[in-house]
């Protein structure tokens, strides 16, 4: 622990702290020591890996949990997972490839563990910028403030599920459950289960309940694309890649992906699901094989959104009424910062932080990492945010003169888009990026923080 | 300038392939009063072997030296050499995954360590992880100068090479003197070959990329070897920003000739003498 001292604040100097210690804070971590920081990583579980510690609580992550972007493009750039790894490993692979990772790098003597962050707040009126980070036991205890160089919010986006709120929904006498509630997915079987929500959970799970319910309804807004794994006998994200290479506008990659998916998955319109009313890219790709086969198979019914609950129905946008006795609600998950004053992230009026880069704030000492989705692994894109950030803050030690240039340059850059076409405009997709379009973004951030040695 | 797109390692993955890893256990200090954590903080060193070598070459000597001397030793094979599968039309970058790979599996972030050919091979792997150091023996970096070198001195062994056949160094180039010839010729014996591919790569003028992590590099070699001249062993070095540790009347295969204490000996000092990485805690 950082020693124990009476007074109220205890000061850290210029070391940076680093919020959460799952793929993101450890990415983080790393690169910051290999700069020569100092770093203090608090971490509210007992061990590392984040989202992907599946038995603690806020893990959404359920037994049958597989990557959905293959191994080649999943892996940490400077540290890939091994070669004889399937190509979707599944979640406990991932587990233990990010605590290889913490041993690896020697990560584990920097991390307090069972510590959780309450408040960060600038140091006031501190012309370097410092920060006041105030931590406790998780769940309690006496709290502690230390003083720190910069701090990297880690604490990642996929913990605090959003609880749609459908009226009646109280006086429902069926179960309900959130989707990372489903551990074990044997909880499932010979029920009749409702799976509501269109995303890649919600996908996933309905697959895991027509494989095992006695019925099945997969509850989304709108009809989606779905894509399958695997193409041409290849893992479909690095088709994609390759065709990504290839520089075409945006609109002829999407014509061209779009008339390979009518032609491979089909149309699923005839199995009741409602046409996409979006370009493939407009939205985060679903990526699974499963569920156009399972509803080819029957053991699947679609359904458009609920409308109200009734005691033991369910009642739709269409006036249909369906009766399940389990309810799985994979409605997505929201960013939550409680520990930041919301001045700190200056939110637009929708409450969205603005970002440049997807990384820096308004304060050049505090950057997010990992609050990004993209059209493929994101340990890669996280790997470069920490990286930026690690040169930047050294750059501000040895170069202020060229510091001011940077920063102007970020300012620059605050609320830009790192995707390649409209998104709908949907709550969700405020920080999803196209992969290379984000890099490119990157790479341009780290040439100007070279610094002559 | 840092390069971070690397679109052909993520749509088009080197394929898999079984590959020859040998180690030794470091020996514990005991008599040192902090022989455990001494341990602790001496990185594992993997070996990397030249075109045509594989694992055993080190594991001849140096392999078991670095143990006796504490630190954990591995040696591994390319693909296609050694004990590893073959792979016919391997090529520099399928070499380069097989370093990254086995130095990503290693309990600890591992020092590499190239000789030849396998220095280059070192020198790439370097731009795709960070390694604790990096030391890079006799190095072959490439270029036409070194084929134009060995076509003097073995014709009879290089020229197959250009039209895709083996390269075969004499064990004159390989060893001084000191070597009794048998032991000399048997070694030279035992030598495979490289891709006919990865042979061609070799002589393709290339610029190489700046390691990630900014790896400490000790480049080494003897002024008297047949395959590297002095003056490459000091551009290298300048690459790195020092000056190359010489080895007066060796061979190119310094883990094999009569004097390998010296240089491995050399290489681990160095070692020892490296800052901790990261700091302590608190």
């Amino acid at each position: 622990m950082p020693p124990v001292n009476m007074s109220d604040s205890y000061d850290r100097g210029e070391n940076v702290c680093v919020i959460g210690a799952g793929a993101s804070g450890l990415l983080a971590v790393k690169n910051l020591l290999e700069l020569g920081f100092t770093v203090d990583c608090y971490e509210r579980e007992t061990g590392v890996g984040g989202l992907w510690n599946w038995r603690h609580d806020r893990s959404p992550v359920t037994a049958t949990t597989h990557l959905i972007s293959s191994r080649a493009t999943s892996g940490i750039p400077d540290f890939p997972m091994p070669d004889s790894w399937p190509d979707y490993p599944d979640h406990r692979q991932v587990h233990s490839y990010l605590e290889r990772y913490a041993d690896h790098f020697d990560l584990r003597r920097h991390i307090w563990f069972g510590t959780e962050v309450v408040r960060v707040r600038p140091l006031p009126g501190d012309p370097l910028g410092r920060w006041q980070v105030t931590t406790r036991s998780t769940g309690g205890g006496t709290e502690r403030t230390h003083q720190y160089g910069a701090v990297v919010v880690a604490n990642g986006h996929h913990w605090s599920p959003v609880r749609p709120d459908y009226e009646g929904m109280d006086r429902f006498t069926g179960e309900v459950l959130l989707a990372g509630a489903v551990k074990d997915p044997t909880i499932l079987r010979d029920r009749r289960v409702l799976v509501i929500g269109g995303g890649n959970t919600g996908a996933d799970l309905a697959v895991e309940a027509a494989q095992r319910a006695a019925a099945c309804w997969h509850s989304t807004r709108r009809g989606y694309w779905y894509v399958p794994k695997y193409l041409l006998g290849r893992p479909i994200d690095q088709l994609n890649q390759q065709l990504v290479g290839l520089r075409l506008p945006t609109r002829v990659r999407q014509w061209l992906t779009q008339r390979t998916l009518r032609l491979t998955v089909g149309d699923l319109t005839r199995f009741g699901l409602p046409a996409p009313d979006h370009r493939i890219g407009q939205s985060h790709p679903i990526v699974n094989s499963q569920l156009p086969y399972l509803l080819g198979h029957g053991r699947l019914t679609p359904v458009p959104d609920v409308a109200r609950f009734h005691a033991d129905e369910v009642e739709l946008v269409d006036g249909r009424r369906i009766a399940p006795d389990l309810v799985v609600l994979a409605t997505g998950y929201q960013p939550r910062f409680d520990f930041l004053e919301q001045t700190v992230l200056d939110p637009d009026p929708a409450g969205r932080p603005q970002l440049s880069l997807h990384m820096f704030t308004r304060h050049p000492t505090l950057a997010m990492a990992g609050l990004v989705q993209a059209d493929t692994g994101v340990f890669g894109l996280v790997h470069w945010q920490t990286v930026v950030f690690a040169r930047w803050l050294r750059l501000r030690q040895v170069s202020p003169g060229r510091s001011a240039g940077f920063w102007s340059w970020v300012d620059s850059q605050r609320g830009r888009r790192l995707h390649d076409t409209r998104l709908l405009d949907s709550p969700r997709h405020w920080f999803e990026v196209s992969r290379d379009r984000y890099l490119r973004m990157l790479e341009r951030a780290l040439a100007q923080l070279e610094v002559d040695r | 300038m840092i390069r971070i797109v690397r679109r052909r390692e993520i749509a088009r993955p080197v394929p898999p392939v079984h590959r020859e890893v040998r180690a030794a256990a470091p020996v514990p200090a005991d008599d040192s009063p902090s022989g455990g954590a001494s341990d602790q903080q001496r990185p594992p060193l993997l070996m990397v072997p030249g075109f045509g070598a594989g694992a055993w070459v080190f594991a001849e000597h140096w392999l078991h030296h670095a143990a006796d001397r504490g630190f954990p030793a591995y040696a591994m094979s390319l693909r296609g050499h050694g004990q590893s599968g073959s792979a016919r039309r391997a090529t520099l970058r399928a070499y380069v995954h097989d370093v990254v790979q086995v130095a990503a599996s290693l309990p600890r972030q591992a020092v590499l360590l190239g000789h030849g050919a396998g220095a280059l091979v070192v020198a790439q792997a370097l731009a795709r992880y960070p390694a604790r150091a990096a030391v890079l023996a006799a190095p072959v970096l490439g270029g036409f100068s070194l084929l134009g070198r060995a076509l003097l001195r073995n014709p009879l062994g290089t020229a197959p090479a250009l039209v895709g056949g083996p390269l075969r160094l004499h064990h004159r180039q390989l060893f001084s003197r000191e070597l009794p010839t048998e032991a000399a010729a048997e070694y030279a014996r035992r030598m495979g070959r490289a891709s006919a591919r990865a042979q061609w790569q070799l002589l393709l003028p290339r610029t190489l990329e700046p390691p990630v992590g900014e790896p400490p590099v000790l480049v080494l070699g003897s002024p008297h070897d047949p395959v590297v001249p002095q003056a490459a062993l000091t551009r290298v070095a300048q690459r790195y920003g020092g000056a190359p540790l010489l080895f007066p009347g060796m061979g190119h295969a310094l883990m094999l000739d009569a004097r390998w204490r010296e240089p491995i000996d050399a290489i681990l000092d160095w070692l020892e003498k490296l800052p901790h990485p990261g700091g302590g805690r608190g």
